[in-house]
């Protein structure tokens, strides 16, 4: 099941050339892009692990690339995605955020119906790749 | 008929399809603009402004042929400026960002200027992330490095530069689109450096070489430092600072355009001391800005009975 999560997640995958352009845009505002990378993409879980330094400071999209294509070497295997934080007064909070990458296999979200009392049903998502531990999922 | 009305509503200017006309590209990419401002704004340097006419010359062209279909490749845009300190490599990497940025080599035109210190790394591991760091503030314009011969320090074999010559080179070569690099220091030393880092030697294509200023050019950038901070000389104290250029030359630690800014600092300082000491009544404009011969004469380039005078700092001439 694809994951969609973040802007442009019900297109399909953008090309380096429009994530090139798309973290032009961000930095053309001003706005630090950042990098990061899981391996567990329940929506909830709002944190994933950073890779590098939040990346104020740079002009071209070029650079950001750059440690977008080492991000990849490292974790090609996982769901790497680039958010664009807005440091400005007032805002200071994360304006643009979508996927650069994700696993060839995305198993996909398993259903858990809990029983409780009377005949209400609680609902639960939980990631079947998270049924293995953090570090070992989409070995392939 | 129809074909007449084409014609007319064409500019007279406009190359026809499959031409490119190389003085309307000239004008239109704005190379003139900066061609004229590096005339104006800067002193002599003649063969330096040979050299990037030329080189602005190359890439229009190339750029031309790019656009026929006829070049697919960036060509090779690193260069290397060598000369003394204080002879303007500095501007001109300022300048020359901006060329590439208009001629469309560089997306961004900014130039990002660093040394050793911002490359390599104090301990282990240390200097990749810096080196990429400055590599990614630079991408999309000018990175310029000074004084470039100290990355590599061959009396000491386990050095972190090497490390950051490594990356530099890798990212000189993929990445020539993103990235002009410009090496800068003593013509001496960048040549020993060139030669034992052959990797760097064959990935440059310009090298520009600075020659020093005579001291008429010097005389004329320091009469053009003053005017841009609302000063000027006096008759006696222009005289009095051309033997104070003859002077200086001959003396240790010169350094072209820069010891004339300090020589200037150091009058402006004198000239507001005379002005307190022995100002009596209210002050104009004429007197504020006018610096006397003697704020020139004191200084101690001119004591030259001094024995220790070779050992004077730069700061206290």
């Amino acid at each position: 099941m694809r994951v969609t999560q973040g802007t442009f997640s019900f297109l399909p995958d953008l090309t380096d050339e429009q994530i090139t352009a798309q973290v032009q845009y961000c930095l053309d505002n001003g706005w630090a892009v950042n990098i990061e990378y899981t391996d567990d993409p329940h929506p909830r879980n709002t944190y994933w692990d950073m890779w590098g330094q939040p990346m104020f400071d740079i002009p071209d999209a070029a650079g950001i690339m750059m440690e977008l294509a080492a991000c990849r070497k490292a974790h090609g295997h996982l769901y790497i995605r680039l958010s664009a934080f807005d440091s400005s007064h007032g805002w200071e909070s994360v304006k643009l955020s979508f996927l650069v990458n994700r696993p060839v296999e995305e198993p996909g979200f398993r259903l858990r119906r809990s029983e409780g009392e009377g005949r209400n049903i609680r609902y639960t998502t939980d990631p079947y790749s998270t049924d293995r531990p953090e570090g070992s999922r989409y070995q392939g | 008929m129809s074909e007449a009305l084409i014609r007319d509503t064409e500019t007279p200017a406009a190359a026809p399809a499959g031409t490119v006309d190389l003085r309307r590209e000239y004008e239109e990419a704005g190379v003139r603009d900066v061609l004229d401002e590096l005339d104006r704004s800067l002193v002599g340097l003649a063969p330096v402004k040979k050299r990037i006419r030329e080189t602005a010359a190359l890439l229009l062209v190339e750029r031309a042929r790019r656009r026929l279909g006829l070049a697919h490749e960036t060509p090779t845009l690193h260069m290397s400026f060598t000369g003394n300190p204080g002879t303007g490599k500095t501007t001109v990497a300022l300048r020359m960002a901006d060329l590439l940025h208009r001629l469309g080599y560089v997306r961004k035109g900014h130039l990002v200027s660093v040394t050793r210190d911002d490359l390599v790394g104090q301990y282990i591991g240390h200097t990749a992330p810096k080196t990429k760091d400055i590599l990614k503030k630079a991408m999309g314009g000018v990175l310029f490095i000074d004084e470039a011969y100290y990355l590599y320090r061959p009396e000491n074999e386990r050095d972190y530069g090497q490390e950051a010559i490594e990356i530099l080179l890798q990212v000189m070569e993929n990445q020539r689109d993103d990235l002009v690099v410009i090496l800068a220091g003593y013509a001496d030393r960048m040549d020993r450096f060139f030669e034992s880092n052959p990797g760097f030697r064959s990935r440059i294509a310009h090298h520009i070489d600075f020659p020093d200023y005579s001291d008429a050019e010097l005389l004329q950038i320091s009469v053009g430092m003053l005017e841009r901070q609302n000063y000027h000389l006096s008759a006696e104290a222009e005289a009095m600072l051309a033997r104070y250029i003859e002077q200086r030359r001959a003396q240790p630690h010169f350094a072209n355009a820069r010891s004339m800014r300090n020589a200037l600092d150091r009058a402006r300082l004198r000239q507001a001391n005379r002005l307190f000491e022995r100002s009596t009544g209210p002050l104009d404009a004429e007197t504020l800005s006018r610096i006397e011969a003697e704020d020139i004469a004191a200084s101690r380039v001119f004591d030259q009975k001094r024995p220790a005078a070779a050992e004077l700092t730069e700061e206290t001439r």
